[in-house]
């Protein structure tokens, strides 16, 4: 399985990289690691004239924790990001999370940038940062803005961003509450039947005082679940609580029958995966 | 298109291909470089036959322009033994029946050597997760992972030549 044609550039800086993209306009795509966009090339699904590599740009690679705050650099890979000391400290659940994308060969290669960006529906870092509420730094000709991730997701592989904008950081703060990222898959390496995204905090008179829950591919978005979040919230976090925040996430969910199963046995996972997510992240406070 | 002069350093020589951009790099390995250790087994990113060690990283080289490998630095498994001196994974591959047809074992080897580079005392669990992206259908793993663990133990003796 060979790609179509295209003509391949390789700009140094950022700058260099956004004027590229406004010149070929819609002909170009960028390429990080390529670890969701060849696979769709091979099969035609994605036919760019020009790839606008991002692998030269070092200012696109960084992780840093300052006041309160974590910023990654859109090119920083799954695998550096699980390596990070500084992440485990400052948001532990996102070493969960890549631990369970993909295999090691496609954590090497796969950034985070182009997991945020891509809009696949089965990709994990999505609701994982509507979870951490994170916000997207987009780069385009026009000058630098930045997006909620919690309103980034419009349909599966169509997102907020424009077209000629690139993706340059992700920030969000740091993350110490309870956490669990809890994913039902056929195989290690697979894409979720059903996943669930959760950060619980606990106040010193026991309350949930912090609940953030969102869910990947149970829709053709990932699903931020508010209301389950606001039940938790008000009633604490109890067996009574916890089926009403599950049942009403399971009201926002749509999955659809695919190799994966039927929507009737991805709303059981779903349902399943999302109360274990739950108890394991008030466990860890 | 017009192609482009790659250059790579394989198995620590260097080496130059001519390719258009839509040339993957498994493709120039095999069929211009005449490097046939890693094998193509399913060209959908799935099987990890096609692993190869790029700059410290295993990497399925079905998923990887080679024009994005311009001047990195290739192991293959050619590049880890010969058959006059087999690696130590190789060995254990052997003694501890780890292929059947051989089909994935370039990849697998190339795949063990980086995950005992990066960890040199794994447990079972680990080695089966760190091999998570390289597929046998033969052996079943049992006898893949004895070997990874006996290859670890024997690179940890104090005398171990690698
Ligand atoms: C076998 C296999 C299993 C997988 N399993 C999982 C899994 O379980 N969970 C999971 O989440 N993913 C999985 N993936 C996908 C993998 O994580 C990809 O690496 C990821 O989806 C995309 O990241 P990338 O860096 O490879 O992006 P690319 O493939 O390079 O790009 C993806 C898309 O995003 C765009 N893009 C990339 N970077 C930017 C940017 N900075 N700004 C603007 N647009 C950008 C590209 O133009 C392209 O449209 C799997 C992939 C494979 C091959
Ligand atoms: S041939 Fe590359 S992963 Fe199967
Ligand atoms: S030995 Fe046959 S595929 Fe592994």
């Amino acid at each position: 399985m060979i790609p179509g044609r295209f003509e391949y550039h390789q700009p140094e800086t950022l700058p260099a990289a956004v004027a590229l993209l406004s010149d070929l306009g819609e002909d170009a795509r960028v390429i990080a690691g390529g670890h969701s966009l060849i696979p769709m090339m091979k099969l035609r699904l994605a036919m760019p004239e020009h790839l606008i590599d991002l692998r030269a740009i070092g200012t696109l690679r960084h992780i840093t924790v300052a006041d309160g705050q974590v910023r990654i650099g859109a090119m920083t890979t799954q695998a550096e990001i699980i390596d990070s000391g500084a992440l485990q400290q400052s948001a532990p659940i996102l070493r969960e999370t890549s631990l369970q994308i993909a295999d090691p060969q496609v954590r090497y290669a796969g950034t985070i940038g182009g997991n945020v960006a891509n809009g696949d529906p089965g990709n994990d870092m999505p609701a994982l940062m509507q979870c951490l509420d994170a916000s997207f730094k987009l780069q385009g000709p026009s000058g630098e803005r930045e997006v909620a991730a919690r309103e980034f997701y419009e349909a599966a592989y169509f997102t907020a961003r424009d077209d000629l904008e690139i993706l340059t950081e992700i920030l969000f703060p740091v993350s110490t509450a309870g956490y669990a990222y809890e994913k039902q898959k056929r195989k290690i390496g697979d894409y979720a039947t059903a996943a669930a995204a959760v950060l619980l905090g606990k106040g010193a008179d026991g309350n949930c005082n912090h609940a953030a829950i969102a869910l990947t591919n149970l829709a053709d978005t990932p699903i931020y679940c508010e209301e389950a979040c606001a039940q938790l919230l008000q009633s604490g976090v109890n067996a009574a609580s916890i089926q009403s925040a599950v049942q009403s996430a399971m009201g926002q969910i749509e999955p659809v029958d695919d190799n994966r199963g039927p929507a009737e046995f991805k709303k059981h996972a779903a349902a399943v995966i999302l109360k274990r997510a739950i108890d394991i992240a008030w466990s860890r406070n | 298109m017009s192609k482009t002069t790659i250059k790579l350093n394989v198995n620590g020589q260097s080496v130059e291909a001519q390719a258009e951009p839509r040339e993957l790099l498994i493709h120039v390995l095999r069929e211009q470089l005449q490097i046939t250790g890693p094998h193509i087994g399913c060209e959908t990113s799935h099987c990890g036959a096609c692993t190869v060690d790029i700059d410290g990283k295993s990497i399925k080289s079905c998923t990887l322009f080679a024009i994005q490998a311009q001047g990195s630095e290739i192991t293959t498994i050619e590049g880890l033994g010969n058959p006059d001196k087999l690696h130590v994974l190789q060995e254990k591959f052997k003694e501890h029946h780890g292929l059947q047809c051989g089909y994935c074992t370039p990849g697998m080897i190339t795949r063990a050597h980086r995950l005992l580079e990066e960890n040199p005392n794994p447990t079972e669990e680990d080695v089966r997760f760190g091999i998570a992206g390289n597929l046998c259908r033969c052996t079943g793993y049992q006898n893949i992972v004895k070997a990874v663990m006996a290859a670890a133990d024997e690179l940890n003796q104090p005398e171990a030549v690698a």
